[in-house]
């Protein structure tokens, strides 16, 4: 049981676009649109938000996105008809990004607070310098590294298609519900925008380095990802 | 003068009201062209027409219920920014009468007031800022020194139809801080606010339907 997401949007078709977009980083996870009026105009209904959210939530919550001014005024409407329900929150977020990214979140069976935050900070800068990381050693750097020192890899990427959406969004997601900070060709590697704008196809390096109390776990699952070609091989 | 209004009263409002915002659906549409979008009074009369189909289809019992069928459906078939404006002030309005059968000046008041403040949380405006709100928040005032004086229902409502009137000509010079319309700095100054005019229209057939004002 995951968190679900509603999609509210002026348009039925953007809406659903939406929803294609982030299902296929979230297979499992509940995405229902709720775009354009009753008769399939642009525009927003109370109806179509307020039956979304019933479907979208089924028990573990649900996290509402929405696309411009009166969607929001909509979203809040059906939020006050329904009598401020305790699981649902109305993420101040853009529309794509933070769909895919709470979407993400959800699938890693994240808890409601988490995938909002998800959504929210999907634009966020990512903490890093401009440096690159450090020239790696292949494999991971000695087992008994101290938390401060970086477990670093360097992967070449092998499946057809590199680092597209879907692959992004399960590493992103596996990592994210791992204690620790992990870069991958200077991004975090925990954002699954973050990983996508990276463009990498095949045959490009990754340069993955992380640190914390999961960090000889996270390089080894993005190695074992690599390698196996995302299961696209 | 009858001291309190009943559900009568509040579906014949509903009813004038979507007559109303009927006949004027050109005006508004002219006026939204000029400073937004164009679709106001084509939203408007689209809602109300809903409204009116729903009345026929379940007869409201109390006057908040008869608000709550109004609220529910702008909200559903307006689709800009209007539908959860008015959405609110309606639920809002419906929450502040409860199930009460009869409304007195001081429950009406109460009511105008609610609605007010709902489309001040949605929409985040205040006065001055070429909005629906230039047209509430007078016939607000209005409301709450008409029930204050002892006013009966329907002199309340006229005295504050005549006040969201002269708000919404005071819209004239203004520059729009919100919505659309913001977008079109000075150039805005010179017409007046499409959603202030709907407000006037339909605070006019609430007197109207209390029998005063006409």
């Amino acid at each position: 049981m995951s968190v679900g997401l509603v999609i509210v949007s002026h348009s039925t078709q953007l809406a659903a676009g939406v929803v294609e977009l982030a299902e296929q980083m979230a297979p499992d996870v509940v995405l229902i649109p709720a775009g354009g009026m009753d008769d399939g105009g642009i525009g927003t209904s109370l109806e179509k938000v307020m039956s979304a959210l019933g479907e979208a939530d089924t028990g573990a919550g649900a996290v509402v996105l929405t696309d411009l001014g009166s969607a929001v005024m909509t979203a809040e409407a059906a939020l006050e008809f329904m009598g401020s329900p305790e699981l649902v929150r109305l993420a101040d977020a853009p529309l794509v990004e933070g769909a895919v990214a709470a979407a993400v979140a959800a699938q890693s069976g994240a808890s409601l607070e988490v995938v909002l935050k998800a959504a929210e900070t999907a634009l966020a800068a990512p903490a890093i310098s401009a440096v690159p990381a450090p020239a790696a050693a292949e494999g991971p750097a000695s087992s008994a590294a101290v938390a401060d020192t970086a477990v670093t890899a360097v992967l070449r990427l092998i499946n057809p298609m590199g680092l597209h959406a879907r692959p992004a969004g399960a590493l992103a997601g596996a990592l994210g519900a791992m204690d620790v900070d992990i870069e991958i060709n200077g991004v975090d590697g925990q954002s699954v925008m973050m990983l996508m704008t990276l463009g990498a196809a095949q045959g490009t390096e990754l340069n993955v380095s992380a640190t914390g109390p999961d960090a000889q776990r996270a390089v080894e699952l993005v190695r074992t990802q690599v390698e196996a070609g995302f299961g696209e091989i | 003068m009858k001291p309190t209004l009943d559900t009568a009263w509040a579906v014949q409002w509903l009813r004038l009201a979507a007559k109303v915002i009927a006949e004027n659906r050109m005006a508004l549409i002219e006026l939204d062209r000029v400073i937004g979008d164009g679709d106001h009074g084509e939203n408007m009369d689209r809602g109300f027409s809903a409204v009116l189909t729903k009345l026929d289809a379940e007869p409201p019992a109390t006057p908040g219920a008869a608000f709550k069928l109004v609220a529910m459906t702008l909200m559903s078939k307006v689709g800009g920014a209007a539908g959860p404006l008015y959405g609110t002030a309606f639920l809002r309005a419906a929450s502040a009468v409860g199930d009460a059968a009869e409304l007195d000046s001081n429950t009406l008041a109460a009511a105008l007031a609610a609605a007010r403040d709902g489309v001040v949380a949605r929409g985040k405006a205040s006065v001055g800022e070429k909005t629906m709100i230039d047209a509430w928040t007078p016939a607000v005032d209005a409301a709450s020194a008409a029930a204050a004086s002892g006013a009966t229902p329907a002199a309340l409502l006229a005295a504050a139809a005549t006040a969201a009137e002269a708000g919404s000509v005071s819209t004239d010079p203004l520059i729009a801080r919100k919505g659309r319309a913001s977008y079109l700095g000075e150039r805005a100054i010179g017409h007046r606010d499409p959603g202030s005019v709907s407000s006037a229209l339909i605070l006019r057939a609430a007197a109207q339907a209390a029998g005063e004002g006409a």
